[in-house]
């Protein structure tokens, strides 16, 4: 098939109610691809992603992985989600299982594929994520880096074509930010193709091979990493990216001394 | 002995008596808490529908479980049933029908509760792992949901068997009831049996409800996440 793996959004229309949250959209992912959404809460990206997994009911146009609809409503839809692996801002593993049957259920039950060959392949996995040794522990007794990278080895065992990852880092502490984005860019760098919600802009700039800047409802901006952190063509997007720097408010002489002196 | 009245257990076939009572009680409790189980499951997964007709329907049946005094409910079904409705049902069976009437209300909301406890994206995650509906709620959904039910719906049951001791008022002879009977028996020979045999009793109910509340205990720590 000349489009394997290829992901087609057309004219994408979402709304709630009144609430048009994605106006219009159109994209194509090629295979190996990695893109990553920017853009400020509220402009659909995390929408966006829910709906090409079929979670969403659209309202307009339409999605085509493989030249396949992808809709909510249809019997199809548990299939077709079969390539779609996504990781959630909450991960979500489930709390009855341990590590390795949360790896494992979905290959076993859904794919039905042998036992062995999945325990084994989950392991291996686990592995990967520097996870080997908590496979027998309940998702409790793990941190939230941790678990975020269970959910992201629970997602690969199903060998999904695309990657969806929702803002997987947005709930951790800073330090374990990082243990979760080297597993990704480890995926980035096999090949895997991925679209990425995310806030890291230092992140989306090491590993997408596109960006595109949502905002509205609609692309407002898209582009190669240097070009658009470094020089970004429009407004909108200038004035996003300015919202993740500071001002320093404090000039740095020490003074402290002087008060001293002065009130002694 | 004799000054807590204990004497009189030994008496003829009083001790075989009370043991007797104590299983009417209990059958009564096991038959009422089957039905409620099976008709609190399917009765709590109607609660969970969004058609407005089942929301009041299951809302004016719980509250009227949750308002009405068993007791009240018992003289309804055993007195008023018979004379309004002009049809004899046996004490035993008015029992039944009012701890079932109750169980299935208080069980349906429990069940609707441990339904409903399973957040949203334990669905969603699941089937973004392409599993179909019954998969999802196979392998996720009702294990999560017996988890917090069980513990739950045991303490019900426990509760179900200490409000047997109602049932004496309407007749029907349990432990309480023969209890009674022996302590008017003895009245005079030995008094003290008030304090005995309502010990006794007492003694009786805890044995049978503490295992099953141990029970509900492990459970719960076991399965706590």
């Amino acid at each position: 098939m000349a489009n394997e793996g290829v992901l087609r959004i057309e004219k994408l229309r979402k709304s709630f109610g009144d609430n048009v949250v994605i106006d219009g959209l159109d994209l194509t992912v090629q295979p190996g691809e990695v893109v990553v959404v920017i853009g400020p809460s509220g402009c659909g990206k995390s929408t966006l992603l829910r709906c090409i997994n079929g979670l969403e009911e659209i309202q307009g146009g339409r999605i085509l992985l493989d030249d396949q609809e992808v809709d909510g409503r249809s019997k199809d839809i548990a299939r077709i989600r079969q390539k779609l692996g996504m990781v959630f801002q909450s991960y979500d593993l489930f709390p009855h299982k341990t590590i390795i049957e949360n790896v494992t259920l979905s290959p076993i039950v859904v794919q039905k594929r042998p036992k062995s060959e999945v325990i084994a392949e989950g392991e291996a996995l686990l592995q990967r994520v520097g996870l080997l040794d908590k496979r027998d522990d309940y998702p409790r007794q793990l941190s939230g880096g941790q678990k975020q990278r269970v959910a992201i080895a629970r997602a690969l065992a199903m060998k999904p074509e695309i990657m969806l990852l929702d803002e997987i880092t947005a709930a951790l502490d800073p330090e374990m930010v990082h243990e979760v984005l080297d597993v990704i860019l480890d995926l980035a760098r096999e090949g895997k193709t991925m679209i990425i919600v995310t806030h890291e802009m230092s992140f989306a700039r090491a590993v997408a091979d596109r960006v595109i800047f949502l905002e509205g409802g609609h692309i407002v901006e898209e582009g190669i990493p240097e070009q658009f952190f470094t020089n970004p063509s429009t407004d909108r997007a200038r004035a996003f990216l300015r919202t993740f720097e500071f001002d320093a408010v404090r000039s740095h002489v020490p003074k402290l001394q002087e008060n001293d002196a002065a009130s002694a | 002995m004799e000054l807590l009245g204990l004497d009189v257990l030994f008496k003829g076939s009083n001790a075989m008596r009370l043991l007797q009572g104590l299983g009417i009680a209990v059958e009564i409790s096991i038959i009422s808490v089957v039905i409620s189980l099976i008709l609190g499951m399917l009765f709590g997964i109607f609660m969970t529908w969004k058609n407005p007709v089942a929301k009041v329907i299951s809302r004016i049946y719980l509250e009227i479980v949750r308002i009405m005094p068993q007791l009240v409910l018992l003289f309804i079904v055993f007195f008023g049933a018979t004379r309004a409705l002009n049809i004899n049902i046996s004490a035993e069976l008015s029992s039944i029908i009012v701890f079932s009437f109750w169980g299935v209300g208080e069980m349906g909301d429990l069940v609707r509760g441990s339904l409903e406890s399973i957040p949203k994206h334990q669905y969603e995650s699941a089937a973004a792992l392409g599993m179909t509906k019954g998969q999802i709620y196979y392998h996720i959904v009702i294990p999560q949901a017996v988890r917090r039910l069980i513990p739950m719906s045991i303490n019900l049951v426990t509760r179900m068997i200490k409000t047997t001791s109602l049932i004496l008022m309407i007749g029907v002879v349990e432990v309480m009831k023969v209890g009674q009977q022996i302590i008017e028996a003895n009245r005079m020979a030995s008094p003290n049996a008030v304090f005995g045999i309502y010990g006794i009793i007492l003694l009786l109910y805890f044995l049978v409800c503490w295992p099953i509340s141990m029970l509900a205990r492990h459970l719960e720590k076991k399965w706590s996440n």
